[in-house]
């Protein structure tokens, strides 16, 4: 199936719109009505929004297989915007603990990053979704040719795990909802192995099979 | 003892009474425009059901009371920690309403001469004071309550406790079929908290059997609990059953489950860290931007630092 450009333009727009609901919700809250937002607002946002930041990462990882599963390869076409909206809610994320826990104190945030083993993740996590961000236009991606760029780009990988690390450690005890995180990261990337391992078999089998080698194609 | 009216308020950091008096008009007129862009709305909307409220008659106040505005009732009894009902903050106002509290007695046993159990209605009965405490959760936000309820001293030397007695240890509620949290192992239930014996014997340590001159909500603890001010809130077991004098230092419920992250002391401290995140500060609720310096013992240095005179606090936290 592939739909017309015009679609595929209409989804776009109406996706960058939904994914801005959760942080608009936030905004209004914030404003006007901060008594919905519970006794600790500030811990309600900087916590809403870190759950977004991983809710869109693990979309974006999702597109791949869905994309596979189904056939829709259109789907390809809105991972560039996931992703930049996952960068998007980290750097809110991490400006709403600036200004929330710290106003600003740059001080009391280095110490923070250093000695504090789980901000040290989440600040390491967003520092290596910089790059990627900057390299997600078309223009990067013809000046640091699709190889390249597909290989700067599995920083993802890493990336969803340190964020679910993050989400971890930050917990006081109770793991059940970084753990469903953890088990839905799992899956997506099992997803991904089990699909190399089968790519790598096939392959050897058509080496073996005929004379020239194949390629296959991967993302 | 000495015991001294505690310095913790700045003469200018209070309100004058005739401003103070007239709050709610300036909270008002600064919502206004707020209101008028959004008819229809208020932060009404989690404000606790007002069923069963039920007021304690008889209650005096008491000199050990702060001078701060207390935190408003909703977020007191919406904004809680009763792992029993789950480890959400909203969780304990929802589900915490199945608890039986009735019957309910409270047994003191162990190292004394006459261990007892006493009634519910036999501790309500007691001469009851209003003790305004800030409360600071180890998570580092804190709130300022008004308690209603007596000092544990009384309670423990009705049951004479021996030369044996050094610590005294503190066992709350298991109703597995009430408290659905205690279905997933986040802590070795039943919950339970301890004090050494000169801690315990402290009159800022009370037995609170309410909040805000009313009988206690069953999310706060209810029918009766400790507060121990000047330690993180975790120390301050609710819906207690049984407490025991004994020798030796209990085991408590978050020592076993991270003894690096909760030392039995556990005294408010902006100099010991937690290991995840920083004691220096926290945030008073409901406030948004502003976090404060947290003052070690929770402000009550002038009557509690001398128990601990000697000690390596960072070693013993």
């Amino acid at each position: 199936m592939q739909p017309r450009q015009k679609w595929i333009s209409a989804l776009k727009a109406l996706l960058f719109v939904v994914a801005l609901v959760p942080f608009a919700r936030l905004a209004v809250a914030a404003v006007w009505f901060p008594g919905v937002l519970g006794a600790n607002p500030a811990e309600f946002i900087t916590r809403s929004l870190g759950d977004w930041c991983l809710r869109f990462l693990l979309i974006t990882l999702a597109v791949t297989p869905l994309r596979r599963m189904t056939g829709w390869n259109w789907l390809l076409r809105l991972r560039r915007m996931l992703g930049l909206f996952a960068f998007f809610y980290g750097v809110v994320h991490f400006t709403s603990y600036l200004s929330f826990d710290h106003v600003f104190d740059a001080v009391a945030i280095l110490k923070d990053v250093v000695k504090r083993p789980f901000i040290t993740v989440g600040f390491t996590t967003l520092l290596l979704l910089v790059p990627l961000a900057v390299t997600s236009t078309n223009a990067m991606v013809r000046r640091l040719g699709a190889k390249n760029w597909r290989a700067l780009h599995r920083l993802i990988y890493p990336i969803a795990a340190l964020a679910v690390l993050h989400f971890w450690w930050m917990v006081k005890k109770d793991i059940t909802e970084p753990a469903i995180y953890a088990s839905i990261l799992a899956l997506l990337l099992g997803y991904r192995l089990v699909a190399y391992l089968r790519e790598k078999r096939t392959l050897r089998w058509a080496r073996a099979a005929s004379g020239p080698p194949v390629t296959i194609r991967r993302d | 003892m000495l015991i001294k009216r505690p310095h913790d308020v700045l003469p200018s950091e209070i309100t004058p009474q005739p401003i103070y008096a007239r709050r709610r008009e300036f909270v008002k007129a600064a919502a206004a425009g707020a209101i008028l862009a959004t008819v229809g709305c208020s932060d009404d909307t989690n404000s606790a059901p007002d069923v069963g409220r039920q007021k304690l008659p008889n209650v005096t106040k008491s000199r050990f009371s702060s001078i701060e505005e207390p935190t408003e009732y909703k977020h007191v009894t919406l904004y809680n920690n009763y792992y029993e009902f789950g480890t959400d903050k909203s969780e304990p106002a929802l589900y915490a309403k199945r608890l039986r509290t009735q019957p309910w007695t409270v047994s003191v046993e162990g190292e004394c001469l006459k261990p007892r159990t006493f009634g519910i209605e036999e501790l309500l009965k007691r001469p009851l004071e209003e003790r305004v405490y800030r409360l600071r959760c180890v998570e580092a936000w804190s709130m300022v309550i008004p308690w209603v309820g007596f000092e544990l001293n009384a309670l423990l030397r009705e049951v004479e406790p021996t030369g044996k007695a050094k610590f005294v240890e503190f066992v709350t509620a298991l109703q597995p079929d009430t408290m659905t949290g205690v279905r997933s192992p986040v802590l070795d239930w039943p919950y339970v908290e301890g004090l050494r014996m000169d801690e315990a014997m402290h009159p800022l340590t009370i037995l609170a059997v309410g909040i805000f001159g009313e009988v206690l909500p069953n999310q706060n603890g209810a029918p009766v609990r400790l507060v121990v001010p000047w330690k993180y809130g975790f120390k301050s077991g609710k819906s207690i059953v049984k407490i025991r004098l004994v020798e030796k230092q209990p085991r408590t419920a978050w020592e076993k489950a991270a003894a690096n992250e909760y030392g039995f002391y556990s005294n408010v401290n902006p100099d010991v860290d937690h290991p995840r995140w920083t004691q220096k500060t926290e945030r008073r609720i409901p406030e948004f931007f502003s976090r404060r310096p947290t003052v070690i013992f929770n402000g009550y240095g002038d009557q509690v630092a001398s128990l601990y005179a000697g000690m390596d606090l960072k070693k013993n936290f």
